[in-house]
């Protein structure tokens, strides 16, 4: 598998961060290489945040991503930011509430992510490992088993259950 | 042999702790922070003490002050911090007071840009606290790196009793990659000499015949010694100017005459190479990534990656520059290491620098119409 | 013939001393090593640290653990000695300015912290080491090289700034009564937390000259009279008090010490087999 670059975006406090992490972990459980980075303002919450994450079989030498091949944006701010960073052919994933932007070179997922998080599990926070299920679901990036295994890895002590559920409401709206 | 996702300042951390870091000293900084709060976490749990300062200042001396009692101790800050730290630096020098400060650099000058990368430090690092003297300074380029180059930074410490200066980019200290925790057996760990002779014989800056490293006793062990940052003779007492010399020789020839065992360096394609990019931290990355594009298109072109960058590995770079027709060093910022290349390599080829300041990596992209441009030229 | 305190405790190859003619730094000296030597603590548990000013020589003339660092820091680096080895009795040597004016953030924090140090300042009023400048100990009014017009600055009450930064010792004596400050600083060793001692001791070179105090005895009963202990200074009226200041002890509450709290996070945390 050759170099993939991810950009997970969305506001400060909407666990991107974590999101990458857990993606770029599972990746080295499957015994690839990855990189997640991010960068943040001033504000630790709100503004517009955003992790990244490389993904390669081969070693990884640049360890910034430029163009994505996946934007994840759960925010209208930070999909207008990111959208023009994401290469031509690539897969945008957006939170329902987002209108679709105006690129026809791209594939793009408009998916109920917040809200499924909100009515069907109750927990607002858990909007990012629904993501993590969607992005997977759709890019096939790494093994089911090292998804799970990794968000078990990081998320905290008493949400094993409920993360584990999210990610697969993520599978399911994916699909 | 263990395979972590770690976050390149987390590494510094458990390199450190591995290195055998009992203290730690310092005040919150971005993007240094995470060293700050993890040591605070760890710490404890080897019986070892975290203590957050009022400054940075402080943070120094406090770090000095815990290695005068025989402890591995560090401090870690970022551009700003870093300038407040020279004047203790500057003591431990003298002191000959073994500790490791590390400064994940940004943007600067002053509080400039607080989260963006930079690698403008360079010189600070050499020449940072007033007067004569020489330095230690590493510059790991990944999280793997780091974890192995603090080890080593605190064995350069103990080794030379010197303190030792670890430079990060904040993309590295930043970021999550893989990283294989080495097993205990490739890891060596060097601990300060501690005298042999009896308290009463001691002196606490003289040194054996052959040696240019004094003997280290802890605070609190019988060898009552005094350290003052005044220029002393081998008791460790003030002194007058007739000392001065012979002690700043020995204190800069400590290091200098021990290049060799002290620089580290990565050679990357440079067999057939006729041209060189000398480059360092995260930037060396993305210099990688150009050779590699640009070995494709049939240019011979390799890399040279000083981990030691202070002292320079001057001769590597002299053979270096006999070698190839053309270097160009790349790093961020408005050409600093590039005038210590130049310098020793300039002679015997052309040096150019390419840098930049606005706080953004440069590419391969970048490296690649740069190197092109002087090739077409 | 050298007394068995100086053979004991100072190191008779870096004597003599280059504190001046009728400087009081060489009594309040001799007044902590006294005190080390009436609670028998042992030499090699003794840290002795200064920072930089007349005052801080001090360090190199005694036979401790000595560290003469640089200017203010004394605190700082005596703070890492201590947290290191908390068996160590660690004493700061500091003067005025290095305490209070470059030194100030330092000396806040640790009274603060109640880490176990006893620090003696010796208070001279003025920089002597660079020659005569005002200190932010400087009367009002007074003169100094750099207060040619007479000093506008208002002065530090320091053991009020000690006590109201959380020292849990407080205490004020002179040069002139020894036996008094020898006591004191006893007491300060004696309790587990952050000592303040403040020694007033006279510059008769510059501060002296710069402000017409008379010969060095005139400075040294200068001293003696403007030094009125505790209760008898209720008694006096407000224009009484002009020019004088109260010895004596001010504040001796023990509260919990910052190695000893460290100790208890150490003893919760630390791992199995930990180092």
């Amino acid at each position: 598998m050759k170099r993939k670059e991810f950009r997970l975006s969305g506001s400060g406090g909407q666990g991107l961060i974590t999101a990458g992490i857990i993606l770029a972990e599972a990746a080295l459980f499957d015994g690839l290489n990855a990189v997640q980075s991010q960068s943040y303002g001033p504000e630790a919450r709100g503004g517009a945040s955003k992790a990244e994450v490389i993904i390669s079989e081969e070693e990884i030498d640049f360890p910034k991503v430029t163009d994505c091949d996946v934007l994840l944006s759960l925010t209208k701010l930070s999909c207008d930011k990111y959208i023009s960073g994401l290469r031509a052919g690539g897969i945008l994933i957006i939170d329902e509430s987002i209108e679709k932007p105006e690129r026809d070179d791209i594939i793009t997922y408009s998916l109920p992510i917040l809200k499924t998080a909100v009515t069907t599990l109750n927990k607002p926070m858990v909007a990012n490992i629904i993501a993590l299920g969607i992005i997977n679901q759709i890019t096939k990036i790494v093994s089911k088993e090292s998804l799970e295994k990794a968000v078990l890895s990081r998320v905290p002590k008493g949400t094993e259950e409920l993360n584990i559920k999210a990610l697969k409401e993520g599978f399911i709206l994916a699909r | 042999m263990t395979i972590k996702l770690m976050q390149g300042n987390e590494a510094c951390v458990e390199g450190a702790l591995r290195a055998g870091m009992r203290f730690y000293a310092g005040y919150p900084i971005t993007p240094s922070t995470e060293i700050a709060e993890i040591a605070s976490v760890e710490l404890p749990k080897y019986g070892g003490k975290f203590i957050q300062m009022e400054d940075e200042i402080s943070g120094m001396a406090a770090a000095i002050g815990a290695s005068l009692t025989g402890i591995k101790s560090m401090t870690a800050t970022s551009g700003p911090g870093f300038s407040l730290k020279q004047e203790n630096l500057g003591f431990a020098i003298i002191g000959e007071i073994p500790c490791v400060v590390v400064n994940v650099q940004r943007g600067g000058p002053s509080t400039g840009l607080p989260t963006a990368p930079s690698q403008g430090d360079i010189m600070q690092a050499r020449w940072g606290t007033h007067g004569d003297h020489s330095i230690i300074a590493l510059y790991p380029n990944s999280v793997r790196e780091i974890y192995d180059t603090t080890i080593r930074a605190f064995n350069l410490a103990e080794k030379y009793r010197t303190p030792v200066i670890l430079l990060l980019d904040e993309i590295i200290g930043h970021m999550r990659e893989k990283i294989e925790i080495p097993d205990d057996s490739e890891i060596e760990i060097i601990n300060r000499k501690k005298p042999t002779c009896s308290p009463k014989e001691y002196k606490a800056y003289k040194v054996k015949d052959g040696d240019m490293v004094p003997e280290m006793a802890p605070f609190g062990s019988g060898y009552r010694f005094h350290v003052t940052g005044l220029v002393h003779g081998e008791t460790g007492f003030p002194a007058g100017s007739d000392k001065s010399e012979s002690l700043l020789n020995r204190l800069i020839r400590k290091i200098e005459d021990n290049v060799d065992d002290i620089c580290t360096y990565d050679e990357y394609m440079l067999e057939d190479a006729d041209t060189a990019i000398v480059s360092f931290g995260c930037t060396s990355r993305s210099a990688i990534a150009a050779i590699k594009n640009l070995r494709k298109e049939g240019y011979k072109i390799g890399m040279f990656r000083p981990i030691t960058i202070w002292p320079s590995p001057e001769k590597k770079l002299i053979e270096l520059s006999k070698k190839v027709n053309r270097i160009v060093v790349v790093e961020m910022n408005a050409g600093q290491y590039f005038l210590e290349v130049d310098r020793i390599a300039g002679k015997n080829t052309q040096v150019e620098k390419y840098g930049r300041l606005n706080g953004e990596i440069i590419t391969p992209d970048e490296i690649i119409s740069v190197i092109k441009e002087g090739h077409n030229a | 013939m050298p007394s068995n305190i100086v053979k004991k405790y100072y190191r008779s190859n870096t004597l003599p001393h280059i504190w001046c003619h009728g400087c009081g730094n060489g009594i309040v000296t001799r007044c902590i090593v006294k005190a080390i030597d009436a609670l028998g603590l042992d030499k090699n548990d003794v840290c002795v640290v200064s920072g930089i000013g007349c005052s801080s020589r001090a360090s190199g003339y005694l036979d401790f653990n000595t560290l003469h660092t640089t200017h203010g820091r004394a605190l700082a680096f005596a703070t890492g000695v201590k947290l290191a080895n908390p068996k160590l009795h660690v004493i700061v040597i500091t003067g005025d300015g290095d305490s209070s004016a470059i030194g100030g953030n330092h000396l806040i924090h640790a009274c603060r912290r109640n880490i176990d140090i006893t620090t003696i300042v010796f208070n001279n009023n003025i920089y002597g080491m660079t020659g005569g400048q005002y200190s932010p100990t400087t009367p009002t009014g007074e003169k100094g090289t750099t207060a040619p017009y007479g000093n506008i600055d208002p002065n530090f009450d320091l053991c009020s700034l000690a006590k109201a930064a959380g020292a849990s010792y407080v205490a004020r004596g002179t040069a002139y009564g020894a036996v008094q400050l020898q006591k004191l600083i006893e007491n300060g060793l004696k309790n587990k937390g952050f000592s303040f001692i403040e020694a007033i001791t006279a510059c008769p070179t510059y501060y002296g000259r710069k402000n017409k105090k008379g010969s060095v005895v005139n400075m040294m009963e200068l001293v003696r009279d403007s030094a009125v202990v505790n209760n008898a200074w209720e008694k006096l009226s407000d224009e009484q008090k002009q020019g004088k200041f109260i010895v004596g002890e001010f504040y001796n509450e023990p509260r919990p010490e910052y190695t000893e709290q460290y100790d208890k996070i150490i003893a919760q945390y630390r791992k199995e087999g930990g180092l």
